[in-house]
């Protein structure tokens, strides 16, 4: 056997720690090396084209190559592997930047170890079989999860390119957080008026199914062939003959018994009810845990009043499946916030400034609703407590967020701006109002940002404090926010009437769990994982899942916007072509070997193993075997290491080939 | 126990996590000993028992067995059935004498760069500290001195590049 391997110094990436002549030099001596190269750039088109000619020069059988982690180059050099005529699959990567020069600093060490590392991927090498790419079917659907700006975007962009949508919003109305902004920066207006027409446009649009109050229970499957079990929660109401009139709410007797989190509790809704007025669908949900029927049997108010006999006590949550060929993940953020039951807040660690003790302090999506035209005051400026105009207001800028103590490092990046845009709304609506900012650093980068805050500041005279606030305490009426300015080095104490915490973005709490359901990676934040922090950033590691929106990282409107747009185009691509080549990382059975104790379908995860006969010509069973169904198998090797005769085997990391390389240790 | 002694170590890691979480500690540019090595496997539920004797065999000090985090497995429930082979074989390996720290079973997952540089660090420290794995040496030897073999080349290399 003939194999060639090329080093790369990935200009001084791998070159700077690993001695890469030497590493060529040494792989030269391995049996079965008939070249060995070390080269600036191996992936450039000269490097590429060098491999190329040694395979063609030297009839080589495979080659090995040391460079980059093989998820970033891996199919980089297949290509040149297979135009050179030689299958894709012998074709090995020694990881000598990621697991080598990056993680090292001393030349000598490092540079065995490239050794070493190359060494294994020859000895590998030699046992891998050419295998050939599975050819698997599209279905051009897709499935958007999370009904905020950026699933509607995302949906919009897939069903206008002429492809079926299937929209899955969990609450009963799309519009997710943007539904409840009073205004956008830097332009401020109104968050509703653009919004609205969006919604409307993805209800009616014929390609997307719309599918409210609505929860992805199960996702089977893999890239083009996913198959998804999405629980429909029961609205109890027959959405068929709902017109929407809304008499049931406006005449429902249950008044005060739960708050409207559309209003961020800062109101009350029936228990028959629609999130808000511009709701889609405009179809009202009956909440059981406080509807008088469900306890006592009456009341049936709702019943009364429906014309349409639409009211359905009696309906269960009913599962739909839905075959899909991509899956856009845009569940987006919520906001580190305070609960009504203090007991039951996440903001325990800003027990100082009174979040969820005093009514008047609140969060950003409060004061969102306050100054909004549709929200609790109708856009009055009235703080919770007793309605009266706040005459100075504080508004404290990351809480929560840059804050490692309470386990958040990261930056929000969305309060510096709609906080500048809060104090601003304020000044506009209370004139004689003072309006006190408490930030640490402003980070205004983008379109419009930065002037946008200057705006706050010199015209609409919003007084900028830089420090942090120690303590916030009720006296006499008063809040008394205790804080430092750090520029003047004083400490400084205000007596405010409502104060506004900008407190930290954070993942959805089940967003770690649907991760776990489709089966992409989170960081410790619970935020999806790209697959390239630069050059796949709408991309799961996953294939066919691709992330939208705030679920990602925290995201302002215009960023959520453009990632769904991309996610979009990227389930488009997927849907260019009819078929997609699968890696054929596949289990085997050697059915000479296998003595049928099936173990490997008690194992497998996706019940590929099926049951074969071996039969004589008379039709006689002679025995039963275990056979892979190539569709279903995903290549796991569970059942490889779980088979006692060892009959099964994983295609391309076949026993074989690991213990070529242990061996090669 | 000598002082300079450097131990062997290899890491059978799954693609999707702690592969990809070692990339994140490259990308990182995170530093850790050389002394481990990878070997990835498409999944941590594929790693049979017999490739860690065979390790062993090989003049492996140490070994480290790494997949997501439970919940987090790329195919449902690999990582499941591979905690609990390792809780039969370790406690297999500790009956024969194997000092437990020799085998070490973690979970990094793609965006734990940090963990995966601690892990190995850790893992590295602790055999640093054992010592080499004699016992298994010593059978290895016996076992090599009656099938003596030494690997050549048979092929003319050609050798060029950058400074050749």
């Amino acid at each position: 056997m003939k194999i060639g391997v090329f080093i790369c110094h990935c200009g001084e990436n791998i070159g700077r720690t690993v001695d890469c002549p030497r590493v060529a030099k040494a792989c030269a001596w391995f049996p079965g090396v008939a070249v060995s190269i070390d080269y600036k750039y191996m992936c450039s088109d000269p490097g590429q084209n060098m491999i190329k000619d040694e395979i063609r020069k030297h009839k080589l059988d495979a080659i090995v190559v040391g460079s980059c982690s093989p998820h970033m180059h891996e199919k980089t050099f297949r290509k040149a592997a297979v135009s050179a005529g030689i299958n894709p699959f012998l074709v090995e990567i020694a990881n000598l930047r990621e697991h080598c020069s990056w993680v090292h600093d001393d030349i000598d060490a490092a540079t065995d170890k490239a050794i070493e590392l190359t060494k294994m991927a020859v000895e590998k090498v030699k046992h891998n079989q050419p295998l050939t790419t599975i050819e698997v079917p599209v279905t051009k659907r897709t499935l958007v999860i999370g009904g905020g700006i950026a699933g509607i975007q995302a949906a919009l962009d897939v069903a206008n390119a002429g492809y079926e949508v299937v929209l899955v919003e969990k609450e009963p109305s799309i519009g997710g957080h943007m539904s409840q902004l009073s205004e956008t920066f830097p332009t401020l207006d109104c968050s509703q008026c653009i919004l609205t027409p969006r919604m409307v446009e993805v209800y009616q649009h014929p390609k997307i199914k719309l599918l409210s109050y609505s929860e992805v229970e199960k996702v089977e499957g893999f890239i083009g062939n996913f198959t998804v079990t999405i629980r429909k929660k029961a609205r109890h109401i027959d959405e068929t003959l709902c017109t929407g009139c809304g008499l049931c709410v406006t005449k429902c007797p249950v008044k005060k018994k739960a708050y409207n989190s559309f209003e961020e509790n800062l109101a009350y809704r029936p228990a028959v009810y629609v999130p808000f007025p511009q709701a889609v669908p405009n179809i009202p949900v009956i909440d059981e845990t406080v509807c008088t029927y469900y306890k006592t049997g009456k009341c049936q108010m709702c019943v009364k009043v429906c014309g349409r006999e639409a009211i359905r006590f009696e309906q269960q949550d009913t599962m739909v499946t839905e075959d899909v060929g991509a899956i856009i993940v845009a569940t987006g953020y919520k906001l580190y916030s305070i609960d009504r039951k203090p007991e039951d807040s996440m903001l325990k660690g800003y027990g100082e400034y009174g979040y969820g003790k005093y009514k008047d302090v609140i969060d950003g999506l409060q004061f969102e609703r306050i100054a909004s035209a549709s929200g609790p005051t109708e856009g009055e400026m009235k703080r919770p407590s007793d309605g009266k105009v706040p005459k100075k207001v504080v508004f404290i800028q990351c809480v929560g967020s840059r804050d490692e103590s309470k386990g958040f490092s990261y930056c929000s990046k969305i309060c510096c701006m709609y906080t500048a845009k809060h104090a601003m709304l304020y000044k506009h609506k209370v004139h004689d109002g003072e309006a006190y900012v408490f930030y640490m650093d402003i980070r205004s980068g983008g379109k419009m940002y930065e002037e946008f805050v200057r705006r706050a500041i010199e015209e609409d005279g919003v007084k900028y404090v830089r420090g942090r606030v120690s303590k916030i305490y009720e006296e006499n009426g008063k809040y008394i926010v205790k804080g430092e300015d750090t520029i003047a080095g004083m400490p400084v104490v205000i007596d405010a009437d409502m104060v506004v915490l900008a407190t930290a973005m954070i993942a959805q709490p089940e967003a770690s769990d649907l991760a776990q359901t489709i089966g992409i990676p989170y960081d410790k934040y619970g935020f999806y994982n790209e697959a390239h922090p630069k050059l796949r950033p709408v991309e799961s590691t996953t294939g066919g899942v691709f992330l939208a929106g705030a679920c990602q990282s925290p995201k302002d409107i215009p960023e959520s916007v453009a990632m769904a747009s991309a996610a979009a185009a990227k389930a488009l691509v997927l849907f260019g072509s009819d078929k997609l080549e699968r890696e054929p990382v596949i289990a085997k059975v050697n059915e000479a070997l296998c003595a049928g104790c099936f173990y490997c379908r008690k194992v497998c995860p996706y019940s590929a193993v099926e049951v074969r006969d071996i039969v004589t010509r008379d039709g006689v069973v002679l025995k039963q075997v275990a056979y892979v169904n190539e569709g279903l198998c995903q290549g796991c090797g569970t059942c490889t290491a779980t088979c006692p005769s060892k009959s099964i085997e994983l295609a391309g990391f076949n026993n074989e080939e690991i213990f070529a390389q242990i061996a090669a240790l | 126990m000598s002082e300079n002694f450097e131990p062997k170590i290899v890491a059978f890691v799954c693609n999707w996590c702690t592969y990809t979480g070692a990339d994140l500690a490259g990308t990182s540019r995170l530093k850790y000993p050389t002394n481990v090595k990878l070997i990835r496997v498409m999944c941590s539920g594929g790693i049979d028992p017999v490739f860690i004797l065979k390790a062993f065999e090989r003049g492996a000090d140490g070994i480290l067995v790494s997949g997501c985090h439970p919940n987090d497995c790329h195919y449902n429930a690999g990582n499941f059935h591979a905690r609990r082979r390792w809780e039969f074989f370790d406690e297999l390996l500790k009956f024969t004498g194997v000092e437990k720290e020799r085998l070490q079973f973690s979970w990094v997952s793609a965006s734990e760069g940090k963990k995966f540089v601690d892990v190995v660090t850790k893992v590295t420290n602790d055999i640093r500290a054992l010592g080499p794995f004699k016992s298994y040496k010593l059978i290895n030897e016996e076992f090599t001195a009656q099938f003596p073999e030494t690997p050549v080349n048979e092929n003319e290399v050609i050798l060029s590049g950058e400074n050749a």
